[in-house]
């Protein structure tokens, strides 16, 4: 068991000085059900724990109909479906947040950190993606944004440089017509890790008929979570319908790059990619028609 | 030799202070220096809620939290719930239930079913099921768990 000193930090700047100054050796504290494990597990080596939680930018939540969601990089799952506002606004990203881990998990476990965290298969980062979520980086340069479809770069890995961290997530307001959807697919019930994972948001016409837009995502199935790009382009200005749905998931499909591991084969990913797609295009329309 | 930090918090309502490293999850500071073995140490990881405790109103694992975190809050463990003379209902239900053989998970399963009830008073099985998943229990099976927690549901 490695030793490290803890620091309760209480402002953004002085926890970037201290990354900045410790480098990969410092590693922040936010929910801690992921580093505290790593680094109990030596799969981290760090000499300082910063705790983030005392800092006000990590815990703001707030909502606004006209510039959207600011989400804190420290703020528990459980704050998000608590919201009311949310679970009407975004379902999709609470349908991530309510999956991830048990109770005791989701008390503690930020949307930040999973992002962070940087797992091919996070849950919460797919829905991020199709709810075009963009990330508050702020480091020794000042404050830069990014999509969050860029935010990582490998298993574990981000774009975060010495000195930076994650403040918060923006998400924009949604259009009018709009929903979002994310399932995965896990040989349980619940408390577990996503074979693969999709996400979907649709923008509908007025008549909801027509796709204007959408987005789709997926995880599990590449080195990180991804934007499928021309499968959400080609839905774009089409009449819904089975057909179109169908030839959407085929290119998602065409994108996922899997791995064979102890969750499942390259094959039966991909075709779960097929499947989930298809689930999460028809659940975020069916949420667009129930609403009133 | 990380020097050790001097914490105050609040343990199942009375002030306690302790010394721990900041490694030191609360799980080994309560069973280590507070010798509150209650909460058990199962898989260590958040996988198996053996350590379940209740942290400001909220279920945790008190293996994924630092025992330097809990500094000025509120720490609630299986050792708070019995009065001197009279067990908890979710106690009472579990006897009745014979909803535990070997009884490692229980005091987990008991603080989880305590945070559901203070959180949702009557809760259906569905939900209990839920809520409880991420406590493990591998003699009973859960049905008797479940019906226990829906006992102690109905008799509060």
């Amino acid at each position: 068991m490695q030793a490290y000193e803890y620091i309760d930090a209480k402002t953004v700047s002085e926890t970037v000085a201290l990354l900045d100054e410790k480098g990969d050796k410092a590693r922040l504290l936010a929910g801690g059900t992921d580093i505290i494990v790593q680094a109990r597990e030596g799969r981290r080596t760090l000499d300082w724990m910063i705790d983030i939680k005392s800092i006000p930018e990590v815990n703001e939540l707030a909502y606004d109909s006209d510039t959207g969601l600011t989400l804190g990089a420290a703020v528990p799952c459980y704050q998000i479906y608590a919201a009311d506002a949310i679970c009407e606004t975004y379902p999709g990203l609470v349908d991530a947040t309510k999956i991830i881990g048990g109770t005791a998990i989701q008390g503690r476990a930020a949307v930040g950190g999973n992002l962070c965290n940087a797992s091919p298969a996070a849950d919460c980062i797919p829905p991020l993606i199709v709810l075009n979520a963009t990330c508050i980086i702020a480091g020794p340069n000042g404050e830069r944004e990014i999509s969050v479809e860029d935010f990582c770069t490998g298993p574990g890995q981000t774009v975060l440089a010495k000195g930076e961290m994650l403040v918060s997530i923006k998400i924009p307001a949604p259009q009018k017509n709009s929903s979002s959807y994310y399932l995965r697919f896990i040989p349980r019930n619940e408390m577990d890790i996503a074979v693969v994972g999709a996400g979907a948001s649709v923008v509908l016409d007025d008549a909801k008929q027509r796709i204007v837009s959408a987005r789709i995502a997926l995880g599990a199935v590449a080195p990180t979570p991804l934007f499928a790009e021309e499968a959400s382009a080609l839905l774009a200005g089409k009449e819904i319908s089975d057909a179109v749905i169908d030839e959407a998931a085929q290119a998602a499909q065409v994108i996922a790059r899997p791995i064979s591991d102890m969750r499942g084969t390259a094959e039966q990913r991909t075709h779960l990619v097929g499947v989930l797609t298809r689930r999460a295009l028809n659940g975020a329309l069916q949420r667009v028609r129930d609403a009133a | 030799m990380v020097r050790k930090s001097h914490i105050q918090t609040t343990i199942n309502d009375e002030a306690v202070e302790f010394l721990c490293e900041p490694r030191q999850s609360l799980l080994e500071v309560l069973r280590d220096e507070l010798h509150l073995t209650g909460a058990k140490e199962g898989c260590n990881n958040g996988n198996c809620g053996a350590c379940s405790v209740i942290l400001d109103g909220r279920l945790v694992n008190s293996c994924l939290v630092l025992g330097v975190e809990t500094e000025g809050k509120s720490v609630e463990t299986i050792e708070g719930l019995a009065e001197p003379d009279k067990l908890h209902p979710i106690q009472d239900a579990f006897l009745e239930n014979a909803a535990l053989q070997c009884g490692i998970c229980t005091p987990g399963f008991i603080m989880s079913a305590k945070a559901l009830l203070d959180n949702n008073p009557n809760p259906t099985e569905h939900e209990i099921r839920y809520w409880l998943a991420g406590n493990l229990c591998r003699c009973t099976g859960y049905d008797k768990i479940v019906r226990a927690v829906l006992d102690a549901a109905a008799a509060t």
